[in-house]
């Protein structure tokens, strides 16, 4: 190690306690005037510089305990109940009690203790006192008053009085203390040897130093360890879900979606029945379904009677789904069950002049469920449409790779599905290349005739998707428990990694 | 979600070798594989395909689709035999007005053919039949009943049978009561003052639908050959179809179909196999689908799903329950092309991308308040009645409740105060401080429902000059004016004195203040928080 760059790097403090290495932790706190922790502090980083070596150590030393300390002072129980039995050698029980002035409890460990060793007996509720020589100390006064600390090196007589004062409250501790010797290493001595210069080396760069030229001209400025440890900070930061929706929104927006938003409250006429799904579907039971209880607008009789009639009897040469439509039903208030309804209030608003148009959506959606690992209420799902007069299966196969491949899914496969209002309807599965399976993200499809043309007025074909958002953030990462995602766990926060796709 | 399972030996036997190539093809035949090991595989059945639901349908329909039985299976009905008759009495109109039935002899029954009918009955029960809501099946033993057969409706305490695993005669009412199919299904005859029935030639009970059959009557076992098959509810074309659903499965398994005469009023036989016929134009499918098929194509791939095509008309099966138009058949002709071999294009329309101006708003917002250190956070929209409100000391007043919750978030979130209070309750072991906002929805309940956008901000330990000052920070960065005001009229969870009206454009939009010790100890917080919440829309008004 080049010595020089060594002595350019030594702190104030390194340098303080340098003559003083091998005399112990105690002296160098003492010579060098500073605390123990400093030092400590200070000899790690002379350990890093290789100047000494630090052997760690773990011993098992004595401490006292709060009811030692006072012993130590006013005389352990036992003897103060002693000092009372000395003149009259036969007590009444309270009456030894009170005199002693010893609590309930002490008083009790006392009569224990002199029983134990013979000294006293007990016999019509009075203390006899047996043993003639009281006056002798005790084993526990003895160990007491020498206090012996290190516990290994305690005698076998010295180590039964500790077990016997330990069992006691409070009177002694056993306690791992950690040791640290230090060993002067040979560049160690070498450095201690080169009689550093008196030479002040420039720590922190203050503006006080800076005010005059003269302050750090021709001086040298202490060599930092590069490599030390720093306290971590944390910044603010976007959620990461939301980050990762930025990115989706970067992603429809490039490929030329317009944005669309909608109400997490909707009526079940957008959520269901502009979307051709009957009125008996089971989707549309409290089961699985948030429900609320107040009846909901639904749009003017225009649509409201085609969408009736689609349900009916069919629009566009379909047979409907044969049964009779209640405008009740369609007035059920529900958290929506996914953003397709966002879709469908677009295309009944849609102006000629919008045709070709493509627009996306990214929300909240709700079911009815439980909490657990892979259960919620909540999910965020992303939707899009293409509204084109030419568009074709092939064009949603397209966006939808396209949009996977921008998710970082190279590898994409579509499979027959079905949902009550696309026609032919897709499952998306994503390749994952490291568990080396396919797993399901979503549904699309084009939706049917009989959802298009009470919405729009004609057969134009809309290429639709909605696959759930959560299962790519989850994969993204590395989240397990799908609760994880609104834990906002704080310290959690602080530590997730940003959104990185590009 | 309807799964059916095969027997792996079966399957193999008859369909081949169930290796990876073939759980590909069952994958891209529209059946999801969700198990598969030595013994068998079980698949996922859409709601639209019930005639899948029995290993007998999945195999007509699949056989066709690998190109090895194509086009439109026939089947032979046999005309009905003397008193091959079902008289439906008019009792029934307003309970149960419809039944289908038919007759199928010459079953040869084993263990696992009796599971897998009885298998496709529960199936269908559950999905087409809603719950046996709008169908309800009941198959019987010939040779225990004696025909013709009656469908009327009695009186509860007139109906007297013994229902399917019990041992003695209940009343229908008792049946309701007691049997635990009838406490099940009870909800699907309640307020009725008559309960329908199967009667046969000499008044015994065959069944009470949708609940129960007869134990004497209404099992069948394995030495039962011929068996009378009968589907009830509401809509008599899909009662057909779930009949035709049936009859063909037994057929399948080689038994031969009888049909029988309905005497509604008008005569009726069913089952009807006839299919039904429906146009489809070249030119639409290669549209929708962005190919260029020729009708010789086109026809091959209709007889690989099971149809018969000619001359731009297509026989459609009578079991098939999903075809209402056109885009149906050319669904059907994309599975046959194969998902997998269409080639995906992005079409080159030119429109312009657009981020939604809330969103755009929202996001600077959010990039203000990170550039002050703070954390985003992101909370469930649902809430319960405790955080909302007790924890708050807020009355219960003007929120969205949820009619039914599986959890115990049972009512929408009214603002988000409440949840920045609870996530720093739970990270009293995070270092402090903890700076958080959230940007969300929140919903109010006055004379209608109303959703808006709120966004709120804590500190902790925070006084009234850190809130005040991350507020006017934001007001200077997006270069609107926020005024502060003193008010009385404030919720109990902010100290008095030390709460301010916040106000933009003359309008108050939110409060500010520092959040009252017993809140804090509602929440067990032990540092100092203080908090504000506005109310963006006006923000949004102005801005976009």
């Amino acid at each position: 190690m080049d010595k020089q760059k060594i002595l350019d790097s030594l702190s104030p403090n390194e340098i303080k306690i340098l003559p003083y290495l091998d005399e112990g932790i105690k002296n160098i706190c003492l010579k060098s005037h500073l605390d123990k922790t400093s030092v400590l502090r200070s000899l790690e980083f002379l350990e890093k510089k290789n100047i000494v070596k630090l052997i760690h150590e773990k011993r098992k030393v004595i401490e006292l305990g709060v009811n030692g300390i006072l012993y130590r002072k006013k005389g352990l129980p036992e003897r103060r109940l002693l000092n009372v039995l000395k003149e009259k050698r036969i007590l009444i029980f309270q009456e030894a009690g009170k005199q002693s002035s010893l609590s309930d409890e002490e008083f009790k460990a006392a009569i224990g203790v002199l029983k134990k060793k013979g000294m006293i007996e007990l016999k019509n509720q009075r203390i006899i006192l047996s043993n003639h020589e009281i006056s002798k100390k005790l084993p526990e006064e003895i160990f007491l008053e020498s206090f012996p600390s290190d516990f290994q090196n305690l005698t076998k007589e010295q180590k039964e009085t500790f077990n016997s004062l330990h069992g006691r409250k409070e009177i002694v501790h056993l306690k791992d203390e950690k040791t640290t010797e230090i060993e002067i290493t040979a560049f160690g001595k070498e450095i201690i040897d080169s009689k550093i210069k008196t030479q002040v080396l420039i720590e922190q760069i203050t503006p006080e130093l800076l005010k005059k030229d003269s302050s750090w001209k021709g001086k040298k400025f202490r060599r930092y360890d590069l490599n030390s440890k720093t306290p971590e900070i944390h910044g603010g930061k976007r959620h990461f879900v939301l980050q990762a929706e930025d990115y989706a929104r970067k992603v429809w927006t490039e490929m030329g979606f317009k944005e669309m938003s909608g109400n997490l409250v909707e009526s079940s006429f957008w959520n269901f029945d502009a979307l051709f799904t009957a009125q008996d579907h089971p989707v549309r039971e409290m089961q699985d379904t948030f429900f609320i209880n107040s009846e909901s607008e639904i749009p003017d009789k225009k649509i409201v009677s085609k969408v009736k009639e689609s349900h009916e009897r069919g629009v566009s040469g379909s047979k409907g789904w044969q049964y009779s439509w209640n405008e009740k039903d369609a007035r059920k208030t529900v958290l929506r069950t996914h953003t397709t309804a966002v879709s469908v209030r677009t295309l009944s608003q849609l102006k000629k002049d919008e045709i070709p148009g493509k627009f996306f959506a990214i929300g909240k959606v709700f079911r009815n469920e439980t909490l657990d690992w892979k259960h919620g209420f909540e999910f965020n799902q992303t939707e899009g449409i293409v509204v084109d007069k030419n568009a074709n299966f092939r064009h949603l196969l397209g966006y939808l790779k396209q949009f996977f491949k921008k998710m970082g899914f190279e590898k994409i496969r579509f499979r027959p599905s079905f949902f009550p209002y696309t026609e032919p309807s897709v499952e998306i599965d994503v390749w994952h290349p490291e568990r080396k399976i396919w797993f399901e993200l979503g549904g699309a499809g084009i939706f049917r005739p009989e959802v298009v043309v009470p919405l729009l007025g004609e057969n134009i074909p809309v290429l639709a998707w909605g696959p759930g958002f959560d299962r790519m953030l989850m994969d993204y990462y590395e989240i397990k428990d799908l609760r994880e995602l609104y834990k906002n766990n704080i310290t959690q926060l602080r530590k997730m990694k940003f959104w990185r796709k590009m | 979600m309807a799964l059916i399972s095969f027997n792996r030996k079966t399957f193999e036997k008859e369909i081949g070798k169930l290796d990876e190539k073939m759980q590909t093809r069952i994958a891209m035949f529209g059946n999801p594989i969700e198990g598969i090991d030595d013994k068998g595989v079980q698949i996922e059945v859409f709601p639209n395909r019930p005639d899948l639901l029995s290993y007998q349908g999945f195999k007509r329909a699949f056989l066709g689709f690998l190109g090895k039985k194509t086009g439109l299976k026939e089947y032979k009905l046999n005309p009905g035999e003397k008193n091959y008759h079902v008289i439906i009495d008019k009792s029934v109109t307003n309970v149960r007005p419809f039944t289908a039935c038919a007759i199928v002899k010459g079953l040869k029954l084993d263990d696992e053919k009796i599971k897998e009918i009885i298998d496709l009955q529960e199936k269908l029960h559950t999905t087409l039949g809603r719950k046996r809501k709008k169908v309800a099946i009941g198959i019987y033993p010939m040779e225990k009943i004696k025909l013709p057969i009656t469908f009327k409706a009695l009186e509860p305490d007139k109906i007297k049978f013994i229902p399917l695993d019990s041992e003695k005669e209940m009343s229908g009412l008792e049946i309701l009561q007691r049997h635990p199919a009838g406490k099940e299904y009870a909800h699907l005859l309640a307020g009725k003052e008559k309960f329908p029935v199967f009667v046969d030639a000499e008044e015994k009970v065959l069944s009470m639908p949708p609940i129960i059959n007869s134990e004497l009557t209404g099992k069948i076992t394995e030495s039962t050959k011929d068996v009378f098959v009968e589907c009830s509810g509401f809509d008599l074309e899909i009662l057909k179809k779930t009949l035709n659903i049936l009859v063909t499965t037994l057929s399948d398994m080689g038994a031969k179909i009888y049909q029988m005469e309905l005497k509604y009023g008008k005569k009726e036989i069913t089952p009807d196999l006839k299919p039904e016929e429906m146009k489809i134009s070249v030119e639409n499918a290669n549209k929708l689908l962005g190919l260029n098929l020729n009708e010789k194509q086109i026809k091959n791939f209709l007889g690989r799903m099971g149809y018969n095509y000619e001359k731009g008309k297509v026989k459609v099966p009578a079991w098939r329950v999903d075809i209402l138009h056109e885009v149906d058949l050319i669904e059907d002709i994309a599975i046959a092309y194969g998902f997998e071999n269409f080639v995906p294009e992005i079409p080159e329309i030119s429109t312009m991308g657009e981020e939604d101006g809330k969103e755009i708003i929202k996001r600077k917002i959010s990039e203000i308040l990170q550039g002050l250190g703070f954390l985003e956070l992101l909370n469930y929209h649902l809430t319960n009645r405790d955080m909302q409100f007790e924890k708050m000391s807020m009355p219960e007043k003007e929120f969205v409740s949820l009619e039914e919750s599986k959890t115990d978030y049972n009512i929408l979130r009214k603002d988000l105060s409440h949840y920045l209070l609870k996530i720093l309750s739970e990270n009293s072991d995070s270092e402090y401080p903890q700076k958080t906002f959230e940007i969300g929805r929140v919903f109010e309940y006055k004379n209608e429902i109303s959703e808006k956008e709120n966004f709120a901000l804590a500190v902790s330990p925070g006084n009234f000059t850190d809130v005040k000052q991350a507020i006017e920070y934001l007001g200077k960065m997006l270069n609107i004016d926020f005024d502060i005001k003193e008010t009385e009229n404030h919720p109990q969870y902010f100290i008095d004195g030390r709460v301010g009206k916040i106000i933009f454009d003359g309008k108050e939009i939110g409060l500010i203040g520092e959040i009252h010790p017993k809140v804090l100890r509602n929440w067990k917080i032990k540092m100092p928080v203080s908090i504000f919440e506005i109310d963006l829309e006006s923000i949004f008004e102005k801005l976009i």
